[in-house]
């Protein structure tokens, strides 16, 4: 009975999807049909249904007719950079890609199997006087968006790199523990504020920021809380304290590392929703590692990467805003007040230049954090949907 | 407006729609066929009375209490209007939100979650209450400029004896009880009714029940509890003429502060933790006097069967057939002015403890018309005299107000608010 229902859903919702795209077009996701295309792909062709479109949202409806799973993907004109990508689409699946596409010259590809370069077409989106959804001054807000992040990034970048430098130093030298440990959390404010682009070099996150419980048996294990235990070996079970040898090798990976990144950043290029996700993915770290007190497992200092955390989600939101506030004013009216009614809270718990441990947190004061950080997710969750609207 | 896949219209209109219990011709059907019927079974969320209580108690429960967050009158009633419009969905056999766990914006995540896809609606009632919280705070404070209509008898219950409350399990300002024949289609009801409150209400505590203990329609078989034992066999049915509106309903002249509340009833829920291991070594000799009826038929120590009157007057040798302690009689309304319960508990297990005992018990749960004279009193007389308290530990309780049923264009609990 279940496998008939079941296969009744699979059925259904490709014709229902269908339907859908149409409504979404008369309640103004696109002027008229001629930003609204189907693409069928299949296991030797990409067939979109018009080569050209006007500037805009446009939406692409694509049908995997063949028997691999395959991706859909509208590329810039240097045939490099993704403007637009569906991922998985298995045999007999539809999904739906919209875009946002200032006039240009661009390229749409299939890829069925998901390997080479793809089945591509060339596509021309043309200069439009009624983009609805991007007008010239909506582009001017997501150009302003995508450089100040950017600028936010580096500068974040230049403070961890300099903040780091004087820590090693201050750890290789052995006599200068308690300063080490002060400027620990101070320092690491600024990873926590650009996590999520951080996280986005798959190499130097785990050598850079692995906690000891992510690590794979065998696994060597580097980074700020391999210094961090070291720092705060009390709680560390027959602990062995690191040699001098040792402190200078992590010590120096560390800068090395942080060296790189701030390297890697210099020429980094956002999408305006890598900044929407890059926000709500900052309130996802808080939810599954500072709330619970994991982050920081030795040093106990996990409010101040909280509070790094909720600022670098706050300037993503505050550098979208303007364009939430065209499409969604009552989604950047709610989330502008649970980012205040968050930050009520973290105030409450600041002490000296900083913040008391976890450790001294009451469980109510948990619990009211991870309501307020719920409260703040939920409507989180909608921002790149109503930023690329 | 959108068309969208309804958890119902993947079923084929017809069965679907088949309503309440009249479709009940048992016997005729076989045991598949009746089961199959039950989780076709769909039940109005709008109506006089809240559905959930006078409800053929399903099998299944997931319950849940809050802490409102907003401090927000608005707010709140927004909460309610939501809850109102998804628990109607759903119990309809639809999705929690307007447009469904697939049909929507691929770049925004779906307003249902989407586990109770090709499930039919499995007889789900939602049942919303109001606790003494959401009037004042534990400083008195009117929290919603609702003080003066909280009804008197809508207070934390008074500590009783063998009370071992855990306070992250007692308590809340509102509660949802969804009771359902399927447990994945409960728990999805209360998992979207959460992310609903998020920002307004957050989840206190929850409970899953995964097996009825009373029966409140004489056409269910009376279930048994984690003791072995039938449960509910004297609990107030639906069929009873004339019992719900002296025992369960609250009557508009009840209390002035509570004109509101009429036609709605009290929620007592208490999380009983059995010693489950030590009550296995009882004798079964010793295991019916706790109880003071045989495990078997559930029939009372005195003779007959099940639905036979215990007869208290009885002795055997120099003692009474039923025990002065026994379970029984301790609660029995003849010893507390006639009042009665309408109970719709639930069996738990949670896992086992550190030492690897069950984590179990009974979550119970009663409907009356006021806890003064229907709950409290048979409570402290069951917690100072009752055999069976041995191998109980209540370590969850909470009092709400469950106001009248919803009616068409109205949101739950809007009288208290109008």
């Amino acid at each position: 009975m279940r496998t008939t229902l079941l296969a009744a859903a699979l059925l259904t919702v490709p014709v229902l999807t269908a339907c859908t795209s149409n409504t979404t077009s008369e309640e103004g996701g696109s002027a008229d049909a001629s930003r609204d295309f189907t693409v069928n792909a299949s296991d030797d062709a990409c067939e979109v249904s018009a080569g050209e479109a006007p500037a805009g949202t446009l939406s692409f409806d694509v049908t995997n007719t063949g028997s691999q799973v395959t991706e859909f993907y509208l590329l810039a004109d240097d045939g490099l950079r993704i403007v637009g990508e569906v991922e998985n689409i298995g045999p007999d699946v539809n999904r739906k890609l919209t875009v946002n596409a200032p006039a240009g010259e661009y390229f749409t590809a299939c890829k069925p199997g998901m390997v080479g370069e793809g089945l591509r077409s060339g596509f021309t989106v043309t200069e439009s006087d009624d983009a609805p959804e991007l007008t010239a001054s909506d582009q001017e807000l997501v150009d302003q968006a995508l450089t100040n992040y950017a600028g936010y990034v580096k500068d974040q970048t230049a403070q961890l790199l300099a903040k780091t430098q004087e820590f090693v130093e201050l750890y290789k030298a052995g006599d200068s523990d308690d300063e080490a440990r002060a400027l620990y959390p101070d320092a690491r404010t600024h990873w926590e504020r650009t996590e999520t682009v951080a996280e986005s070099f798959g190499d130097l996150d785990p050598e850079m920021d692995l906690r000891e419980a992510d690590l794979e048996p065998g696994q060597e294990w580097t980074g700020w809380h391999r210094i961090e235990k070291d720092l705060w070996p009390a709680e560390a079970q027959k602990y062995q304290s690191l040699t001098p040898e040792e402190r200078a090798f992590f010590a120096d990976d560390l800068l090395a590392n942080t060296e790189e990144l701030n390297s890697r950043v210099q020429d980094l290029e956002y999408t305006i929703d890598d900044i929407a996700n890059g926000s709500r993915g900052l309130l996802e770290e808080v939810a599954v590692g500072k709330v619970t007190g994991e982050e920081e497992f030795w040093s106990h200092t996990d409010l101040w990467d909280f509070q790094a955390n909720v600022d670098g989600a706050r300037v993503a939101f505050d550098g979208v805003k303007p364009i939430v506030e065209q499409n969604d004013p009552d989604l950047a009216d709610t989330l502008t007040e649970r980012f205040d009614e968050l930050q009520v809270l973290l105030d409450a718990q600041r002490a000296g230049d900083g913040f008391v441990l976890y450790t001294d947190l009451s469980q109510d004061e948990i619990k009211a954090f991870s309501d307020s950080v719920n409260a703040l997710s939920e409507p989180l969750s909608m921002l790149t949907a109503a930023v690329v609207a | 407006m959108t068309p969208r896949v309804s958890r119902r219209g993947l079923l084929g209109g017809g069965l679907a729609a088949a309503g309440v219990a009249g479709a009940f011709t048992a016997g005729r059907l076989t045991d598949e066929a009746a089961a199959q019927e039950a989780l076709e079974r769909s039940y109005d969320f709008r109506g006089a009375h809240q559905a959930g209580i006078l409800t053929p108690a399903q099998d299944r429960l997931h319950f849940a209490a809050f802490d409102v967050t907003t401090d927000d009158r608005d707010e709140l009633v927004s909460l309610l209007q939501d809850w109102t419009a998804a628990a109607e969905r759903m119990t309809a056999g639809g999705s929690a939100g307007e447009v469904g766990p697939v049909e929507g914006n691929p770049a925004l995540p779906p307003d249902d979650t989407g586990e109770a896809l090709g499930l039919s609606a499995s007889g789900l009632t939602i049942t919303f209450g109001f606790g003494p919280g959401l009037f004042t705070d534990p400083d008195g404070n009117d929290r919603f400029g609702l003080a003066d209509r909280q009804p008197e008898a809508l207070q934390r219950l008074p500590h009783f004896p063998a009370d071992q409350l855990v306070p992250e399990q007692s308590f809340g300002d509102l509660c949802i009880q969804a009771c359902a024949d399927d447990p994945q289609v409960a728990v999805h009801a209360i998992r979207n009714l959460a992310r609903i409150g998020f920002g307004r209400a957050a989840v206190r505590w929850s409970q899953l029940g995964f097996g009825r203990t009373s029966s409140t329609s004489t056409s269910q078989d009376t279930p048994r509890n984690l003791f072995g034992f039938k449960d509910g066999t004297a609990n107030l049915k639906a069929e009873e003429d004339g019992a719900a509106d002296q025992h369960v309903w609250v009557a508009a002249e009840d209390d002035p502060r509570g004109a509101w509340l009429a036609g709605g009833s009290y929620l007592v829920s208490r999380r009983m933790n059995m010693t489950i291991e030590v009550w296995d070594r009882q004798p079964l000799v010793d295991q019916e006097q706790f109880v003071g009826r045989t495990k078997g038929e559930g029939a009372p120590l005195t003779g007959g069967t099940e639905f036979d009157e215990p007869d208290f007057e009885a002795v055997t040798g120099t003692s009474p057939t039923m025990a002065v302690d026994s379970h029984v009689r301790i609660v029995h309304p003849d010893f507390h002015d006639g009042a009665r319960m309408l109970r719709r508990g639930y069996n738990f297990v949670d896992g086992t403890d550190a030492l690897g005992g069950l984590n179990a018990g009974l979550f119970f749960i009663a409907y009356v018309r006021d806890p003064r004279t229907h709950f409290i009193p048979i409570q402290n007389a069951m917690a100072k005299n009752d055999a069976l308290m041995e191998y109980l530990k209540v370590t969850g309780s909470a009092l709400f107000a469950v106001p009248a049923g919803v009616g068409e264009g109205e949101y739950v609990g809007q009288a208290l608010f109008v």
